[in-house]
Protein backbone atom coordinates (compact mmCIF):
# COMPACT_ATOMS: atom_id res chain seq x y z
CA UNK A 1 0.00 0.00 0.00
CA UNK A 2 2.28 2.28 0.82
CA UNK A 3 4.54 1.35 -2.34
CA UNK A 4 2.26 2.76 -4.24
CA UNK A 5 1.86 6.14 -2.31
CA UNK A 6 4.80 6.72 -2.73
CA UNK A 7 5.10 5.53 -6.63
CA UNK A 8 2.09 7.85 -7.45
CA UNK A 9 3.92 10.76 -5.10
CA UNK A 10 7.11 10.24 -7.74
CA UNK A 11 4.89 10.32 -11.34
CA UNK A 12 2.72 13.28 -10.15
CA UNK A 13 5.79 14.47 -9.44
CA UNK A 14 7.30 13.84 -12.83
CA UNK A 15 4.19 14.86 -14.65
CA UNK A 16 5.07 17.89 -13.33
CA UNK A 17 8.39 19.06 -14.41
CA UNK A 18 8.26 17.02 -17.09
CA UNK A 19 5.49 19.17 -18.65
CA UNK A 20 7.13 21.42 -21.44
CA UNK A 21 7.34 24.90 -21.71
CA UNK A 22 8.99 25.16 -24.82
CA UNK A 23 7.05 22.61 -27.55
CA UNK A 24 9.00 24.09 -30.50
CA UNK A 25 12.52 25.38 -32.38
CA UNK A 26 14.86 27.83 -30.90
CA UNK A 27 13.94 30.98 -31.28
CA UNK A 28 14.34 32.82 -34.65
CA UNK A 29 15.09 29.26 -36.44
CA UNK A 30 14.08 29.49 -40.35
CA UNK A 31 13.48 26.53 -42.21
CA UNK A 32 13.67 25.92 -45.46
CA UNK A 33 11.90 23.62 -47.62
CA UNK A 34 10.70 24.77 -50.94
CA UNK A 35 12.53 22.60 -53.25
CA UNK A 36 14.91 20.62 -50.24
CA UNK A 37 12.62 17.11 -49.52
CA UNK A 38 11.25 17.38 -53.15
CA UNK A 39 14.59 16.94 -54.17
CA UNK A 40 15.68 14.13 -51.72
CA UNK A 41 17.37 16.02 -49.02
CA UNK A 42 16.44 16.89 -45.73
CA UNK A 43 15.14 20.24 -45.11
CA UNK A 44 17.64 23.39 -44.09
CA UNK A 45 17.62 24.92 -40.81
CA UNK A 46 19.14 27.85 -40.41
CA UNK A 47 19.41 29.47 -36.72
CA UNK A 48 19.55 32.92 -36.23
CA UNK A 49 20.99 32.70 -32.76
CA UNK A 50 24.27 31.10 -33.74
CA UNK A 51 24.78 33.97 -36.76
CA UNK A 52 24.03 36.90 -34.56
CA UNK A 53 26.50 36.04 -32.69
CA UNK A 54 28.62 36.65 -35.63
CA UNK A 55 27.43 39.15 -37.82
CA UNK A 56 24.60 41.92 -37.48
CA UNK A 57 21.40 41.82 -38.95
CA UNK A 58 22.68 44.42 -41.89
CA UNK A 59 25.19 42.15 -43.08
CA UNK A 60 23.09 39.42 -44.16
CA UNK A 61 20.04 41.39 -44.89
CA UNK A 62 21.16 44.62 -46.71
CA UNK A 63 25.24 43.27 -47.95
CA UNK A 64 24.16 39.84 -48.55
CA UNK A 65 20.38 40.34 -50.02
CA UNK A 66 18.19 38.24 -48.14
CA UNK A 67 14.61 39.80 -47.71
CA UNK A 68 13.16 39.78 -44.28
CA UNK A 69 10.29 37.46 -45.04
CA UNK A 70 10.64 33.68 -44.72
CA UNK A 71 10.24 31.86 -48.26
CA UNK A 72 10.82 35.52 -49.94
CA UNK A 73 14.35 34.69 -50.84
CA UNK A 74 14.75 32.44 -53.99
CA UNK A 75 17.93 30.19 -52.64
CA UNK A 76 19.15 27.49 -55.02
CA UNK A 77 22.14 25.48 -54.29
CA UNK A 78 23.47 27.04 -58.03
CA UNK A 79 22.86 30.48 -56.04
CA UNK A 80 25.24 29.26 -53.58
CA UNK A 81 27.98 27.61 -55.31
CA UNK A 82 27.96 30.60 -57.10
CA UNK A 83 28.43 32.66 -53.46
CA UNK A 84 25.04 34.39 -53.53
CA UNK A 85 23.27 34.17 -49.87
CA UNK A 86 24.30 31.54 -47.64
CA UNK A 87 27.28 31.12 -50.34
CA UNK A 88 28.89 34.33 -49.58
CA UNK A 89 30.11 33.04 -46.34
CA UNK A 90 29.62 29.33 -46.75
CA UNK A 91 32.66 28.76 -49.28
CA UNK A 92 35.09 27.18 -47.16
CA UNK A 93 36.89 29.86 -46.13
CA UNK A 94 34.67 32.63 -43.78
CA UNK A 95 32.28 29.10 -43.33
CA UNK A 96 32.17 25.64 -43.79
CA UNK A 97 31.70 24.79 -47.39
CA UNK A 98 28.68 23.05 -49.46
CA UNK A 99 30.34 19.77 -49.23
CA UNK A 100 29.05 19.40 -46.06
CA UNK A 101 25.51 18.93 -46.88
CA UNK A 102 24.60 17.25 -43.89
CA UNK A 103 25.55 20.31 -41.49
CA UNK A 104 22.90 22.17 -43.09
CA UNK A 105 20.16 19.93 -44.65
CA UNK A 106 19.78 18.58 -40.41
CA UNK A 107 15.72 19.16 -40.70
CA UNK A 108 12.67 16.62 -39.50
CA UNK A 109 11.17 15.15 -42.42
CA UNK A 110 8.12 17.08 -43.24
CA UNK A 111 8.68 20.19 -41.52
CA UNK A 112 7.32 23.52 -43.71
CA UNK A 113 8.89 26.32 -44.45
CA UNK A 114 8.76 29.40 -42.49
CA UNK A 115 10.11 31.37 -39.51
CA UNK A 116 9.72 29.23 -35.69
CA UNK A 117 9.54 30.76 -32.43
CA UNK A 118 10.14 28.99 -29.30
CA UNK A 119 9.96 30.15 -25.41
CA UNK A 120 6.67 31.29 -24.75
CA UNK A 121 5.68 32.75 -28.24
CA UNK A 122 4.42 30.68 -31.42
CA UNK A 123 6.70 32.20 -33.98
CA UNK A 124 5.72 35.87 -35.93
CA UNK A 125 2.26 37.18 -36.00
CA UNK A 126 0.88 34.79 -33.60
CA UNK A 127 1.48 34.14 -29.64
CA UNK B 1 5.33 -14.81 12.27
CA UNK B 2 5.28 -11.47 9.81
CA UNK B 3 7.22 -8.69 11.68
CA UNK B 4 4.72 -5.51 12.21
CA UNK B 5 5.89 -2.74 9.47
CA UNK B 6 2.63 -0.70 9.71
CA UNK B 7 3.44 1.34 12.60
CA UNK B 8 3.05 4.78 13.62
CA UNK B 9 6.73 5.29 13.46
CA UNK B 10 7.22 3.55 10.21
CA UNK B 11 4.64 5.05 8.76
CA UNK B 12 6.07 8.64 9.39
CA UNK B 13 9.17 7.60 8.21
CA UNK B 14 7.56 6.78 5.09
CA UNK B 15 5.63 9.70 4.49
CA UNK B 16 8.80 11.89 5.66
CA UNK B 17 11.01 10.04 2.51
CA UNK B 18 7.88 10.65 0.09
CA UNK B 19 7.89 14.40 0.99
CA UNK B 20 11.50 14.57 0.63
CA UNK B 21 12.00 12.78 -2.82
CA UNK B 22 9.07 15.30 -3.83
CA UNK B 23 10.91 18.24 -2.77
CA UNK B 24 14.71 17.17 -4.05
CA UNK B 25 12.65 16.44 -7.33
CA UNK B 26 10.25 19.64 -7.54
CA UNK B 27 13.66 21.82 -6.70
CA UNK B 28 15.29 20.62 -9.64
CA UNK B 29 12.84 21.61 -11.73
CA UNK B 30 13.61 24.91 -11.87
CA UNK B 31 17.34 24.31 -13.23
CA UNK B 32 15.27 22.56 -16.53
CA UNK B 33 12.97 25.87 -16.91
CA UNK B 34 16.33 27.91 -17.50
CA UNK B 35 17.70 25.83 -20.42
CA UNK B 36 17.43 25.47 -23.52
CA UNK B 37 15.94 22.40 -25.79
CA UNK B 38 18.50 20.51 -27.13
CA UNK B 39 18.57 20.06 -30.98
CA UNK B 40 17.60 16.63 -31.40
CA UNK B 41 14.49 17.44 -28.85
CA UNK B 42 13.61 21.06 -30.54
CA UNK B 43 10.84 18.32 -33.22
CA UNK B 44 12.89 20.84 -35.99
CA UNK B 45 16.31 18.92 -36.31
CA UNK B 46 15.83 15.35 -37.17
CA UNK B 47 17.24 13.23 -34.17
CA UNK B 48 18.93 10.66 -36.30
CA UNK B 49 20.73 13.75 -38.33
CA UNK B 50 24.81 13.37 -38.89
CA UNK B 51 24.73 17.23 -37.95
CA UNK B 52 23.60 17.01 -34.33
CA UNK B 53 27.00 15.54 -33.88
CA UNK B 54 28.88 18.61 -35.00
CA UNK B 55 26.41 21.30 -34.56
CA UNK B 56 26.50 23.66 -31.32
CA UNK B 57 23.79 23.28 -28.94
CA UNK B 58 22.05 26.39 -27.99
CA UNK B 59 22.70 25.99 -24.07
CA UNK B 60 26.67 26.39 -24.66
CA UNK B 61 26.27 29.65 -26.95
CA UNK B 62 23.41 31.17 -25.22
CA UNK B 63 24.41 30.33 -21.51
CA UNK B 64 26.94 32.79 -21.58
CA UNK B 65 25.21 35.48 -22.79
CA UNK B 66 23.08 38.39 -20.45
CA UNK B 67 20.19 36.85 -19.84
CA UNK B 68 16.97 38.35 -21.16
CA UNK B 69 13.97 37.16 -19.88
CA UNK B 70 11.94 34.01 -20.45
CA UNK B 71 11.02 34.32 -23.69
CA UNK B 72 12.35 34.21 -27.03
CA UNK B 73 16.34 33.54 -26.89
CA UNK B 74 16.19 34.50 -23.44
CA UNK B 75 18.99 36.61 -23.79
CA UNK B 76 19.13 40.45 -23.90
CA UNK B 77 21.14 40.64 -27.19
CA UNK B 78 21.49 44.05 -27.21
CA UNK B 79 23.43 44.17 -24.02
CA UNK B 80 25.24 41.51 -25.10
CA UNK B 81 26.32 43.70 -27.73
CA UNK B 82 26.85 47.02 -26.06
CA UNK B 83 29.05 44.97 -23.10
CA UNK B 84 31.56 43.11 -25.59
CA UNK B 85 30.24 39.74 -24.69
CA UNK B 86 29.75 39.54 -28.83
CA UNK B 87 31.41 41.00 -31.70
CA UNK B 88 29.79 40.49 -34.62
CA UNK B 89 31.07 41.72 -37.34
CA UNK B 90 29.48 44.93 -39.00
CA UNK B 91 30.25 44.40 -42.99
CA UNK B 92 31.79 41.62 -45.16
CA UNK B 93 32.10 44.55 -47.80
CA UNK B 94 34.77 46.93 -46.80
CA UNK B 95 32.97 49.60 -48.69
CA UNK B 96 29.74 48.65 -46.87
CA UNK B 97 28.15 51.68 -45.03
CA UNK B 98 28.05 51.78 -41.44
CA UNK B 99 25.37 54.10 -40.24
CA UNK B 100 24.39 55.06 -36.87
CA UNK B 101 21.78 57.02 -35.50
CA UNK B 102 21.02 58.72 -32.15
CA UNK B 103 17.26 59.69 -32.56
CA UNK B 104 14.09 58.85 -30.52
CA UNK B 105 11.15 58.54 -31.74
CA UNK B 106 8.29 58.47 -29.25
CA UNK B 107 5.24 57.28 -30.37
CA UNK B 108 1.55 58.47 -28.65
CA UNK B 109 -1.18 56.46 -30.09
CA UNK B 110 -0.71 53.83 -27.79
CA UNK B 111 -4.68 53.61 -26.48
CA UNK B 112 -4.49 53.91 -22.83
CA UNK B 113 -0.70 52.49 -22.75
CA UNK B 114 2.42 53.80 -21.71
CA UNK B 115 4.06 55.25 -24.90
CA UNK B 116 6.65 53.81 -26.97
CA UNK B 117 10.08 54.85 -27.33
CA UNK B 118 11.96 53.79 -30.74
CA UNK B 119 15.85 53.89 -30.14
CA UNK B 120 17.40 54.45 -33.24
CA UNK B 121 20.59 53.75 -31.31
CA UNK B 122 20.05 50.19 -30.60
CA UNK B 123 18.86 49.42 -33.22
CA UNK B 124 21.29 51.32 -35.93
CA UNK B 125 23.91 48.79 -34.57
CA UNK B 126 22.37 46.10 -35.88
CA UNK B 127 20.68 47.36 -39.02
CA UNK B 128 21.20 49.48 -42.07
CA UNK B 129 18.73 52.02 -42.64
CA UNK B 130 17.34 50.38 -45.89
CA UNK B 131 16.15 47.45 -43.83
CA UNK B 132 13.26 49.25 -42.43
CA UNK B 133 12.98 52.30 -44.68
CA UNK B 134 10.80 52.94 -46.56
CA UNK B 135 9.29 49.55 -46.88
CA UNK B 136 8.00 48.65 -43.26
CA UNK B 137 8.36 52.81 -41.78
CA UNK B 138 8.08 55.70 -43.36
CA UNK B 139 10.93 58.14 -42.65
CA UNK B 140 8.41 61.06 -42.50
CA UNK B 141 6.80 60.73 -38.69
CA UNK B 142 3.61 60.20 -38.54
CA UNK B 143 3.11 59.05 -41.66
CA UNK B 144 2.79 55.11 -41.21
CA UNK B 145 -0.02 53.98 -39.69
CA UNK B 146 1.76 51.55 -36.68
CA UNK B 147 -0.81 49.28 -35.18
CA UNK B 148 -0.92 46.83 -32.18
CA UNK B 149 -3.25 44.46 -34.67
CA UNK B 150 -0.82 45.12 -37.31
CA UNK B 151 2.77 44.33 -35.63
CA UNK B 152 1.16 41.24 -33.96
CA UNK B 153 0.69 40.24 -37.26
CA UNK B 154 4.17 40.52 -38.44
CA UNK B 155 4.26 44.07 -39.95
CA UNK B 156 6.30 47.16 -39.04
CA UNK B 157 7.96 46.32 -35.56
CA UNK B 158 6.24 42.66 -35.56
CA UNK B 159 8.57 41.78 -38.71
CA UNK B 160 11.41 41.61 -36.29
CA UNK B 161 9.93 42.13 -32.94
CA UNK B 162 8.20 38.32 -32.35
CA UNK B 163 10.42 36.48 -34.92
CA UNK B 164 13.88 37.31 -34.28
CA UNK B 165 14.16 40.07 -32.13
CA UNK B 166 12.62 39.97 -28.47
CA UNK B 167 9.02 39.19 -28.80
CA UNK B 168 5.91 40.59 -27.66
CA UNK B 169 5.45 39.16 -24.89
CA UNK B 170 6.60 41.59 -22.36
CA UNK B 171 4.32 44.43 -23.44
CA UNK B 172 6.77 47.45 -21.06
CA UNK B 173 9.73 46.48 -22.57
CA UNK B 174 8.03 49.19 -25.80
CA UNK B 175 5.21 50.54 -23.75
CA UNK B 176 8.01 52.30 -21.36
CA UNK B 177 7.38 55.74 -21.17
CA UNK B 178 4.27 56.95 -19.01
CA UNK B 179 2.23 59.49 -20.38
CA UNK B 180 3.18 61.65 -17.40
CA UNK B 181 6.61 61.71 -18.61
CA UNK B 182 6.30 62.32 -22.33
CA UNK B 183 7.98 65.74 -22.07
CA UNK B 184 11.70 64.11 -21.00
CA UNK B 185 11.58 62.93 -24.52
CA UNK B 186 10.19 65.82 -26.60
Amino acid sequence: MKKQYFFSACMLTLMVMGAPADLFAEYGDVVLNKRAEQEGVRPVIFSHWFHRIRFRCKVCHSELGFEMRAGANQVTMDGITEGKFCGACHNGQIAWSTENCDLCHSGRPGIKSGIYGGHQTMGPGRW
Amino acid sequence: MMKKTNTKKNNNRRIKSVMMTIVVLLAVQPLSAESWKKLKDDRLHDPEAPALEVLQEPTEALSVLPPGGSAGNKVDWAKALRDDYIQPRAQIDKDAKLEQLDTNILFKETGDQPYVLFPHKTHTEWLECSNCHEKIFKTKAGETPVTMLGILSGEYCGVCHGAVAFPLTDCIRCHSVPIDQAGKFQ
